[in-house]
């Protein structure tokens, strides 16, 4: 939340004046019956994609030329809001002149873009970005429908937020490489999530196969197993001490500082009839490992328990194990 | 011309209790807590306007009717309230509210989720309409609180509050009621009830914005919800808006008088707009007009998607308003559109026209030859209506 988000508005302000003109006056609205497709001499293709039950229903009228491939007209029909009537009619529009092949390549993203005023300033509300991804599907029902193959014939990849075309593989991909911890980091890094939500978790606005918080938390837990194979591994082949302080399991890293104090500080304590004991490890937001620990004996009371044996303390385990580790005495 | 055809939503302030609130901005501006004169000078008009209110509910001396900002704030306070004092850490778990609250109730009770509270929704069916009998088969020696509103803000659909008010006491339990959508529409004598508590909204019936007020039966205890300061008698802290308590209980007093010309006027405007839509083929009205508030209309235009018959009203200057996901900023759908049922297809073809005391003849003409274009040009581009080019809206 910020300054801009307290005051709703209207999503209408934010409709470009194209997108405004095409819902009053979309261009290509209308139907190509077979009679006119005979008499123009091309092959009439209709396609259909929604429902009104899911409140965005489009249909597409295609007049292709046989011998070329190429898409002579485009007519559309839409139930819908206003913004799934004017990229509708965009789509409609982008379709005519280019063959059946070009056309499956058109997204929402292009139907959006081509309804800018300028080039900078989105067209529609986040929110609105669904209302142009109809345009998309219904273009594949209609090549589906010419080449006498399935739909999904067109899908390459799987599209896990279809406002923004982004695919499950780079969502992975883009988790993996940036240690991604959150929906909101994903969102910024990708864009996906961004528009109508609906890909962020069940219950959104349209029902989807994959949603975001479900890829983030396999994606993290393949990251932690495939994290504590390799410290496994290591393990056994005598390697784990090539591992980072950081990279160890919480029993690892407990194992790692009870061996430095073993070896460096608890002599040390002991020859004054003191002695310590580590109580948990813990690492915080800012990625620094505390190490809380107790005193025992005649280190219990001592002064220097909360100055330069803890000072000491701190400064032997940051040098054997980690610049990251704090030390505090409970 | 503009035609404002949204009243459920807000209304036009009263000209004349706008008259009366002018003063108290840069004339009588004082704190009516202080000792000054400057205070002291805003008492008569507030004590006017709580003898205004009292007369207007029919409340005795010996209830409360506290100032608040609006009803949302009054439903929080209900709901927040019962369950600190009748629920937290005793042995009562349980709250019902029907399935077609307004957010301000439902979400409350949500909220109260988290601390083990039970919440039952009495359904409503095809017409937006309650069955008593559905409460007593949710309530039980457990349910603390029924909360159910007078009217709802959709469907504009009368609930029996009076049986379910007798039913919820019946079973040892408290009974409030958001008459949100009621006051100033239907004649309100909370004696005639018997509710424990009501909340009602200043903007709801010609009265400012940001004002409001919660009804509180023999000023029975209800842990406050706004603590810091002895206002309200100390159960509403908060300096006292006192142009906005003087123009609310005008705008109450002024409904209430003309409560008659409400019922016939509006109900007259309301039923030829209502007949006007009927004959355009396949609009279906939810609920039928005998238990309806006279200014409201619900209806499924097929074929329409809600947003874009929004649009084009708006295009030709008339306001009215859809439960259509499509036209929130959340895209989630209405939850009182799938209450009232799927097969109406409300949740994305809803048009509701609600009408005041303040719209005309020639307005409502108008907003007839409007709908009907809207809805011819836009069954014209659907994809889900079975348009012909001889097919049109009859009248055009």
């Amino acid at each position: 939340m910020a300054k801009h988000d307290l005051i709703g508005g209207s999503i209408w302000d934010e409709y470009s004046q194209k997108v405004q003109d095409l819902m009053n006056s979309p261009r290509n609205m209308g139907q190509i019956t077979e009679e006119e497709a005979k008499e123009r001499g091309g092959k009439l293709i209709v396609a259909d994609f929604g429902a009104e039950s899911c409140g965005d229903a489009v249909r597409l009228y295609w007049l292709v030329d046989e011998k070329t491939d190429i898409i002579m007209d485009a007519k559309f029909k839409s139930f819908g809001c206003g913004t799934a009537i004017a990229s509708s009619d965009t789509m409609a529009e982008l379709c005519i002149g280019k063959t059946v092949d070009e056309a499956v390549k058109i997204t929402n993203i292009d139907v959006e873009k081509a309804m800018r005023d300028d080039p900078e300033t989105p067209a529609v509300p986040p929110q609105k970005m669904h209302c142009s991804v109809m345009a998309y599907d219904v273009i594949k029902a209609a090549a589906a429908s010419y080449k006498g193959v399935d739909p999904d014939h067109f899908e390459d990849e799987i599209i896990v937020c279809e406002c923004a075309r982004i695919s499950l593989g780079t969502i992975r991909d883009v988790i993996r490489m940036n240690d991604l911890k959150t929906v909101e980091e994903i969102t910024q890094y990708t864009k996906a999530g961004a528009f109508c939500k609906s890909c962020i978790k069940p219950g959104g606005h349209e029902k989807r196969e994959y949603y975001l918080v479900d890829i983030l938390a396999e994606t993290r837990a393949q990251m932690e197993a495939e994290k504590l194979k390799a410290i496994a591994d290591a393990k056994i082949s005598g390697n784990d001490s090539d591992l980072a302080f950081e990279e160890l399991t919480v029993v690892g890293q407990l194992k790692a500082v009870e061996a430095v104090i073993d070896a460096e500080i608890r002599p040390m304590l002991m020859m004054d009839g003191g002695n310590m004991e580590i109580l948990d490890i813990k690492k915080n937001d800012k990625g620094i490992i505390d190490i809380y620990i107790r005193y025992l004996g005649a280190c219990s009371g001592c002064a220097s328990g909360s100055g330069g044996t803890l000072y000491a303390i701190e400064n032997v385990l940051q040098e054997n194990l980690s610049q990251n580790i704090r030390v505090l005495p409970i | 011309m503009r035609v404002y055809l949204d009243n459920n939503a807000t209304t036009m302030v009263d000209p004349e209790a706008f008259e009366l609130m002018k003063p108290f901005y840069c004339e009588k501006y004082g704190n009516p807590n202080s000792l000054h004169r400057f205070g002291s000078e805003t008492h008569p008009a507030l004590r006017r306007a709580m003898d205004q209110l009292y007369t207007a509910f029919n409340a005795r001396d010996k209830d409360d009717i506290i100032v608040t900002s609006c009803a949302t704030e009054s439903n929080n306070w209900v709901i927040k309230g019962v369950f600190f004092d009748h629920m937290l850490n005793k042995d009562k778990d349980h709250i019902i509210i029907s399935s077609v609250e307004h957010p301000a109730t439902g979400a409350a009770c949500e909220f109260l989720k988290q601390f083990g509270i039970r919440v039952s929704h009495i359904p409503v069916d095809e017409n937006g309409l309650l069955d008593p009998n559905d409460l007593r088969n949710l309530i039980d020696e457990k349910t603390a609180l029924v909360s159910v509103m007078w009217a709802n803000n959709e469907t504009g659909t009368i609930f029996p509050v009076k049986e379910l008010a007798a039913i919820a006491h019946e079973y040892g339990a408290l009974f409030h009621t958001d008459a949100t959508q009621t006051v100033g529409k239907i004649k309100i004598n909370v004696q005639d009830i018997n509710m424990d508590f009501m909340s009602f909204s200043a903007h709801k019936f010609h009265g400012p914005k940001g004002i409001g007020g919660l009804y509180i039966k023999n000023s029975q205890p209800l842990t406050s919800l706004l603590h810091g300061g002895e206002h309200m008698g100390g159960r509403r802290s908060g300096t006292l808006d006192v142009a906005g308590i003087v123009g609310m209980a005008q705008a109450l007093e002024n409904s209430n008088k003309l409560m008659e010309f409400e019922n016939l006027h509006v109900r007259k405007l309301r039923d030829k707009l209502e007949d006007a839509l009927l004959e355009i083929p396949e609009i279906s009205v939810v609920g039928d007009r005998a238990h309806r508030l006279p200014n409201t209309i619900l209806a499924a235009v097929k074929g329409v998607e809600g947003e874009a018959m929004l649009w084009d009203l708006n295009q030709a200057g008339i306001a009215a308003s859809t439960g259509s996901a499509c036209a929130s900023e959340t895209l989630e759908s209405n939850p009182i559109m799938e209450a009232i049922g799927a097969d109406k297809e409300l949740a994305h073809t809803a048009l509701r026209l609600s009408l005041s005391r303040f719209n005309t003849e020639e307005e409502i003409d108008y907003a007839i030859v409007h709908i009907k274009k809207a809805v011819e040009r836009l069954r014209a581009i659907s994809s889900t209506f079975a348009y012909t080019p001889d097919w049109h809206v009859s009248g055009l």
